[in-house]
């Protein structure tokens, strides 16, 4: 980071409150660069296709075998062969191609993908991701594509809220549900604020209707500033 | 040898021995061989193990080969869904062993098995509960977690056009597992919406080509 370059937009957007599910959806999509090759997870990380304008390029994949994935299917349009990762049916788009399950996850698992979008348990502020189980002694274990996704595209987002209904935080120190990956997850982007993880910890992007130190101090996380101040 | 076509689903799933290992293919509904399950219902083999990517929705199809207690072990990616009540009730109360794979990893050890490949190396699940007891190794600077083909003894599979070669093609995601599945049992069973002419399909068009595919049978419902 050099500070004596262009000067960086305010860390902070104070006057208002957090981001609602459709403002978090729409900060995600503009991250996402022109001609993208992307895949969206199941639940909250689909709402992005929303807010991709049209003409950029983006091409959606579904790991159950689809590129150029269209927009959800209506009444009339419903057609059983032809859903997303979800079940939900879905329409395709003029070049679209379709592929076998070996097929799809080679193209993830082989870096062809330049990133996807998934919700999360916790995420870790070196990068780990936890999505799939909560552990529970009871609960079923069902992974999905999760794992594959996790370390299969070349930037993995997460979306999610940052904290639980309970209030307790979701990016932690380290990930107390079982893992889905290790040291993937390059961004987070949440209701109070938007994250880089890696091996250098958390990093604080912008906040909204947060202030930086109220932030830190309800995550009690070690944090820097993009702004470096 | 060449492909049978079958009159019936019944004769399609004739002689599948007790304690086979079954590949189903399918993802949700789309490409889910429904017809090739009832008739394996009422064809009566059991103690199966079934490889497939879910462990059964509703009542119906998968779900019900479950709950009639034929199915002794299922290897999937995603067994726990809204509608999967009948594999939870067998899970909860301990009369079916589960094991669950990455579905990336599911897809790759069928088609490993499919290709003659021992094991392969995967970064999927390193550092993760699914990769404990397996070997693993550092390559690239990256920890990587030794897999195992799945073979399967019968694969019930889901089509939308067969020839009289057994040349497969599919339809949208209805292709999903077909594939794949189609290349790594010893028996390959498909179901198709149509069978049509040797010469019928156009050969830049097979996805599955015929000799893997060992028996067919045209069925009226959406495959």
């Amino acid at each position: 980071m050099n500070p004596t370059s262009s000067p960086l937009p305010p860390l902070e957007h104070l006057g208002r409150g957090p981001l609602t599910e459709d403002e978090m959806a729409a900060r995600v999509a503009r991250d996402i660069p022109h001609g993208s090759y992307v895949n969206l997870g199941i639940g909250r990380p689909t709402l992005v296709a929303d807010h991709l304008p049209g003409g950029a390029g983006v091409v959606l994949h579904t790991e159950n075998g689809m590129l150029n994935m269209g927009p959800a299917a209506r009444d009339g349009q419903i057609d059983p062969d032809l859903i997303n990762a979800g079940k939900i049916p879905v329409t395709e788009l003029p070049g679209a191609a379709y592929f076998h399950h070996a097929d799809s996850f080679a193209m993830m698992r082989g870096g062809h993908l330049d990133i996807c979008v998934l919700g999360a348990f916790q995420v870790s502020s070196a990068g780990d991701l936890a999505n799939w189980h909560t552990g529970a002694a009871d609960a079923i274990p069902a992974v999905g594509g999760a794992m594959d996704l996790a370390i299969g595209a070349k930037r993995v987002f997460v979306m999610m809220t940052l904290f639980t209904k309970q209030g307790v935080p979701k990016l932690v120190p380290e990930c107390t549900y079982p893992l889905t990956g290790v040291g993937c997850v390059d961004r987070v982007y949440t209701d109070f604020a938007t994250f880089q993880v890696g091996p250098g910890g958390a990093t604080v992007l912008e906040t909204f209707g947060i202030p930086y130190d109220d932030l830190a101090q309800r995550l009690g996380l070690a944090l820097s500033r993009q702004d470096g101040t | 040898m060449s492909v049978r076509a079958c009159r019936d689903p019944d004769e399609a799933v004739a002689g599948i021995e007790d304690g086979s290992t079954i590949l189903v293919g399918g993802f949700g509904m789309a490409g889910m061989p429904a017809d090739l399950i009832e008739a394996l219902i009422r064809q009566g083999a059991t103690e199966l193990t079934v490889v497939s990517n879910n462990a059964g929705n509703g009542d119906t199809g998968l779900a019900a080969l479950l709950d009639k207690g034929r199915v002794r072990r299922i290897v999937c990616s995603f067994p726990r869904q809204s509608d999967s009540w009948v594999f939870d009730r067998l899970y909860h109360e301990g009369r079916i062993d589960l094991e669950v794979v990455p579905q990336g990893t599911l897809a790759e050890r069928l088609r490993a098995a499919g290709a003659g490949i021992g094991a392969f190396y995967s970064p999927t699940g390193a550092g993760t509960l699914l990769a404990e007891g397996k070997e693993t190794r550092e390559i690239a600077g990256r920890t990587h977690v030794l897999e195992y083909p799945i073979k399967g003894d019968v694969a019930l599979i889901g089509a939308h056009r067969a020839d009289g070669m057994g040349n497969l093609v599919y339809r949208k995601t209805a292709r999903n597992f077909g594939p794949v599945m189609a290349t790594a049992a010893t028996t390959v069973v498909a179901q198709v919406h149509e069978i049509v002419d040797i010469g019928a399909l156009d050969p830049e068009a097979v996805v599955t080509p015929g000799i893997y595919v060992d028996r067919v049978v045209q069925v009226v419902s959406a495959a």
